[in-house]
């Protein structure tokens, strides 16, 4: 048999499900974002290596005198990606609703399925871009009842997590740390206690870890947890080498989840022996 | 011809009263297709930027898709 067979022999008690959300199925876990790449080639090229087929996007104003006549949309392959319209820089409800029907209108012309999604984000703060809790409930409410179907970026508080599911969120995504700190999963214990509030009655409701991935362990360490999605970008677009952290990330998210359905053994205080106890010719010191 | 003062993407601007949303993005060399127009914090349907025209007072926001995460 070759390792590939016995792979197959064994995949039964580990099969996957793609990652659904939102009525959309990903053949990926990873979404990622399309900011702070050097060049928009690099970033085309980051995307495929990364396997994603999902992508955020922010709405900005047209440039109007110094275009240099490229659009971002000329680097992603439409029928290939789904777009996820963010709406990154805002810092109250209204404003957060006003974009993202902006950002709706333009991919229903660009007939991308993306169209009747958003990654809700509502910042308190420029200094930590942590959400405000308040307006991003409100947003979230105001654009559920606007037919979108809401991703919305939230801190890692387990009790927040549960008022925009409540409220309708599709799915909720948790910041393992601040946005592009790059610090992973400062608190793993509040996306444990998340993951099973949101899941308990509801095992299929997605939960995707959104911010603070600084290397490709931290994806791995979000799917170990449980975690249906991860979304990041900064680790990547800022790396010595984007392409090959994009490589690296898809091989970690590959790890992660299949350590996950695989079940991690308990942590213990006291070590047990891998070697048998019977038949030793030794003699114990004591 | 008479002429209207609008603000376009936060710019003071007199143009030509007759002026089409269609033709505001034409003189800008914006692709229609990769942006959304709204006008006094309302979006314009795509179906209206041939026929509507800007009135004095505008605040009219042109917006595309760029890099984010």
């Amino acid at each position: 048999m070759t390792t590939a067979d016995i792979i197959q022999a064994h995949a039964g008690s580990i099969a996957d499900a793609p990652l659904s959300v939102a009525g959309k199925t990903l053949a990926s876990r990873l979404i990622l974002g399309t900011g702070k790449y050097d060049t928009n080639e690099l970033m085309r090229d980051s995307l495929a290596a990364s396997g994603s087929d999902c992508v955020t996007v922010a709405v900005r104003r047209e440039k109007l005198y110094d275009r240099q006549g490229k659009n971002l949309l000329d680097f992603i392959d439409l029928k290939k990606y789904t777009l996820l319209p963010n709406t990154a820089g805002c810092f109250n409800a209204m404003d957060a609703v006003r974009v993202a029907r902006l950002g709706r209108e333009i991919l229903r012309s660009l007939e991308n399925p993306g169209a009747d999604w958003v990654k809700l984000e509502v910042l308190g703060d420029t200094k930590t871009l942590l959400p405000d809790p308040i307006a991003t409930l409100e947003a979230c409410k105001r654009l559920v009842d606007d037919g979108f179907q809401v991703l919305c970026y939230t801190s890692d508080c387990p009790i927040m997590a549960v008022r925009l599911k409540d409220a309708g969120a599709a799915s909720v995504m948790p910041a393992g740390s601040p946005i592009g700190s790059g610090q992973g999963i400062l608190n793993p214990n509040n996306l444990k206690i998340i993951l099973e509030y949101l899941k308990s009655d509801d095992p299929g409701y997605p939960v995707i870890v959104d911010a603070g991935v600084g290397t490709a362990s931290d994806v791995a360490q979000a799917f170990e947890l449980g975690a249906d999605g991860v979304l990041l970008n900064t680790a990547i677009a800022h790396a010595r080498n984007p392409v090959g952290m994009a490589t690296a990330v898809r091989h970690a998210a590959i790890a992660g989840r299949l350590a996950f359905l695989s079940g991690r053994i308990p942590k213990r205080l006291y070590a047990t022996a891998s070697s048998p106890e019977e038949g030793l010719i030794t003699s114990r010191p004591w | 011809m008479s002429t209207v003062t609008i603000e376009f993407n936060g710019n003071e601007e007199e143009v030509d009263e007759a002026m089409t949303i269609l033709d505001l993005l034409e003189r800008s060399g914006v692709e229609p297709r990769y942006c959304a127009v709204e006008v006094n914090l309302e979006i314009v349907p795509r179906s209206h930027y041939a026929s509507q025209c800007v009135k004095e007072g505008d605040r009219i926001e042109v917006v595309t898709l760029v890099g984010g995460g």
